[in-house]
């Protein structure tokens, strides 16, 4: 009788379908995965110790670096995380909340685009990638003209944002926001009703309500699920009390249950930041904590005191009292937290990150075990992860 | 009456008009062949909100010489445990069917050349059907083999993805033809032609709507065409069968892919459309035929995802198959009644 063997194949850390490099170790039966073991670490560049021999204003930057295509929504966790440590969080103007509101639904907007043109692509639907990358980059534009950066950002500060907004800018985010439930029509008209995408997607990568809470998922890999949990709504930071919005939940457990939350989330977003834009009014963007933010240029220019004050700001930064903070965020992968621990120095003593990449990918074995090659594909693309969040 | 062109009557000019139509039709499916890369290339960009090749000449018309070229140049590589010969000669194994298969379809009606009628195709089988159906099993031969003997994992299982896809699809795509030589009563493709050649409803597509739709599906898995593209397979092998292959071993399977649609829209266009028939010369209406098709089948690669393995192999024998059975009951059914 013919003996029954498996076949070890190293999907990754090559390979255009694991976003990045993730090396997936399958044994495979045929084409049936029998066993999924990921290996993680390619891209681990160290991020939370760097941050211990930085200024707390010095270590932003790296955190642009952890979900790359979510930039704001790090800087966001970031800067409310030590916020809190420095128990300012009361402080922050009016227009920073509305701004950091609008900039970080926005970004939820952007990684969402990703995921959906990279899972389309995965499944093998090119069009979509592509017009979700036009809209993406709309967006990347408006970075631009707000930070500078396309991609890493570095925009917010603690103590509220770095820059006011650029002329004409509250224009543009209206423009977009008026034009994108329409595009999100245009990828759900390509794919909703497909059957083909409905085929590869529905009933593929299944995860119970109660294992995902085990497992800790979180985002909309919980929400797909059914868990109605949403750190904006449930533990609500920068304001987003004041806003009206649902939070999207589907029962399907499934691929296709996780694509429609995302889309809907879209389309929640929009929604917020219309409020956002109405919310908004001019002020001031800082905090009025001299000893944390820097001082207006004008005043560094023209007075003594105020070269002197952000001189000191520069070289030695600022030194919350000791004591330890954690602050969760709603990032558009689930939640990313930052535990802070100050020891009353200039640094960070210690900074963990909780990335719900890592997280989430945990889920991953559970999901493809017992399914074809093809639906492995579909399960790295629903997790929706990124390796330079989970390596840090 | 003029007599027909024959070795028998006068062998010389029968061997040069047979080079002659040969290197023609060779030809023509040559240019065709590097100028569906362009095409499929601008077309899909303009679908997906982008130009396509612009940059290499006016329009990017030298685009597939350049690619061409650009491919000619890369370094040949063989892989060091790979099998040597069947490394290879997979990549002809799957060029050649592709390329003779196209002897059989009728280009034209006839034509004289000194005092005797020449048809216009190269060869015209009694059995032609049954000759376009070896050759089509034929190639996948090349595929399996490359992925074999590439000695990589990921092309082995695009191999076997693509053995199973071609006996899944093949019964189906042929019990769908039968249904249309029930009705010419002839397996030569001219007899089907001119079984076709009344008025443009007697086009058996309109006859056979269903067997129509059945072959070209199934000619989309035959050719490992979007969204029955699992051998090659991108995201999730990596290209699969052709994964080690590079210059102008690749260019082959690349040729041999875009030659297999050619023929297949023609093919299409012989059973069903009335093959050269229509209002221009026959070669003519025959090449707009093959480009609809080409087009089709370009706009279904920009519109579709990829389907499953295992969701092929149950369209192929539990819905093709079954649907092929029923019209050739059908087809009999009015034939004798």
């Amino acid at each position: 009788m013919a003996t029954k063997e498996t076949m070890t194949i190293n999907m990754g850390p090559q390979h255009p379908s694991t976003h990045g490099v993730l090396q997936l170790v399958l044994e495979l039966d045929g084409e049936t995965v029998v066993k999924a073991v990921p290996h993680i670490g390619f891209l681990h560049r160290g991020v939370e110790k760097l941050s211990e021999n930085r200024s707390y204003h010095r270590a932003l930057p790296l955190t642009d670096r952890l979900d790359y295509l979510a930039p704001m929504s790090n800087n966001l966790g970031y800067v409310l995380a030590v916020e809190k440590l420095l128990g300012i969080t009361d402080q922050i103007p009016e227009r920073a909340k509305v701004v950091r509101v609008m900039m970080a639904e926005l970004t939820r907007i952007k990684s969402h685009l990703v995921w959906l043109a990279t899972h389309a692509l995965d499944i093998g639907a090119m069009t979509v990638f592509l017009y979700c990358f036009r809209e993406r980059e709309a967006i990347m534009d408006m970075y631009e003209k707000l930070s500078g950066a396309r991609m890493t950002s570095n925009y917010f500060r603690v103590g509220g944002l770095s820059l006011d907004l650029p002329e004409g800018f509250e224009n543009d985010v209206r423009d977009f926001i008026d034009a994108m439930p329409g595009h999100i029509d245009t990828y759900e008209g390509l794919l909703t009703g497909n059957k083909i995408w409905q085929k590869r997607t529905i009933g593929v990568a299944k995860i119970s309500a109660e294992d995902a809470i085990d497992i800790g998922l979180t985002g909309p890999a919980l929400r797909g699920s059914g868990v109605d949990w949403d750190l904006r709504r449930d533990n609500p930071y920068t304001g987003y009390e004041d806003y009206d919005f649902k939070v999207i939940t589907r029962d399907g457990c499934d691929t296709f249950d996780r694509y429609k939350v995302r889309l809907d989330e879209m389309r929640e977003s929009c929604k917020i930041i219309y409020q956002a834009l109405d919310k908004l009014q001019p002020g001031p963007i800082l905090a009025d904590v001299p000893s944390v933010c820097l001082p207006a240029k004008k005043d560094v220019v023209n007075s003594i005191e105020g070269l002197i004050h952000q001189f000191k700001i520069i070289t030695e930064g600022f030194k919350p009292e000791p004591g330890e903070v954690y602050q969760g965020i709603e990032a558009p992968k689930g939640e990313l937290g930052y535990y802070m621990v100050s020891d009353g120095s200039a640094n960070p003593f210690r900074m963990k990150i909780r990335p719900p990449s890592f997280v989430n990918l945990q889920a991953l074995p559970q999901m493809v075990e017992g399914s074809l090659l093809a639906d492995v594909i579909a399960a790295i693309g629903t997790l929706d992860i990124v390796l330079g969040e989970i390596d840090r | 009456m003029p007599e027909l062109l024959s070795l028998s009557n006068d062998p010389l000019l029968f061997i040069g008009v047979m080079v002659a139509k040969i290197l023609a039709v060779f030809i023509v499916v040559v240019l065709i062949v590097a100028y569906a890369t362009y095409a499929e290339r601008k077309i899909i960009g303009r679908m997906q909100t982008r130009l396509g090749p612009t940059m290499t000449g006016p329009l990017g018309l030298l685009q597939p010489i350049a690619d061409g070229l650009k491919l000619f140049f890369k370094e040949d590589i063989v892989p060091a445990q790979s099998s040597k010969l069947a490394f290879i000669l997979a990549p002809m194994m799957i060029l050649v069917p592709a390329f003779i298969t196209i002897a059989v379809v009728p280009f034209g009606d006839t034509m004289t050349v000194g005092g005797y009628v020449v048809p216009l195709q190269i060869t015209d089988l009694n059995i032609g059907i049954l000759y376009i159906l070896a050759m089509a099993g034929l190639g996948v031969y090349g595929i399996v083999l490359a992925g074999w003997a590439s000695n990589n994992k990921y092309s082995l299982l695009g191999g076997i993805r693509s053995a199973a896809q071609m006996i899944s699809y093949e019964l189906a795509a042929g019990l769908s033809i039968i249904a249309v030589f029930m009705l010419s009563e002839t397996l030569s493709l001219r007899g089907i032609v001119e079984a076709q050649s009344g008025s443009i409803m007697d086009w058996y597509v309109f006859s056979q709507p269903l067997a129509f739709c059945l072959f070209v599906v199934t000619s989309l898995a035959e050719i490992n065409r979007t969204p029955f593209d699992l051998p090659e397979a991108e995201t999730e092998l990596v290209s699969g069968f052709c994964t080690e292959y590079s210059s102008m071993k690749y260019a082959l399977f690349f040729m041999a892919e875009y030659a297999n649609m050619i023929v297949v829209s023609a093919i299409t266009a012989t059973l069903f459309l009335g093959g050269p028939a229509g209002p221009f010369l026959g070669p003519i209406n025959l090449l707009l035929k093959v480009f609809f098709f080409m087009f089709l089948f370009i706009w279904i690669r920009a519109t579709f995802p990829r389907v499953r393995y295992d969701q092929l192999m149950f369209m192929g024998w539990k819905v093709f198959l079954p649907l092929a059975l029923l019209n050739i009951v059908i087809t009999g059914a009015v034939v004798v009644f």
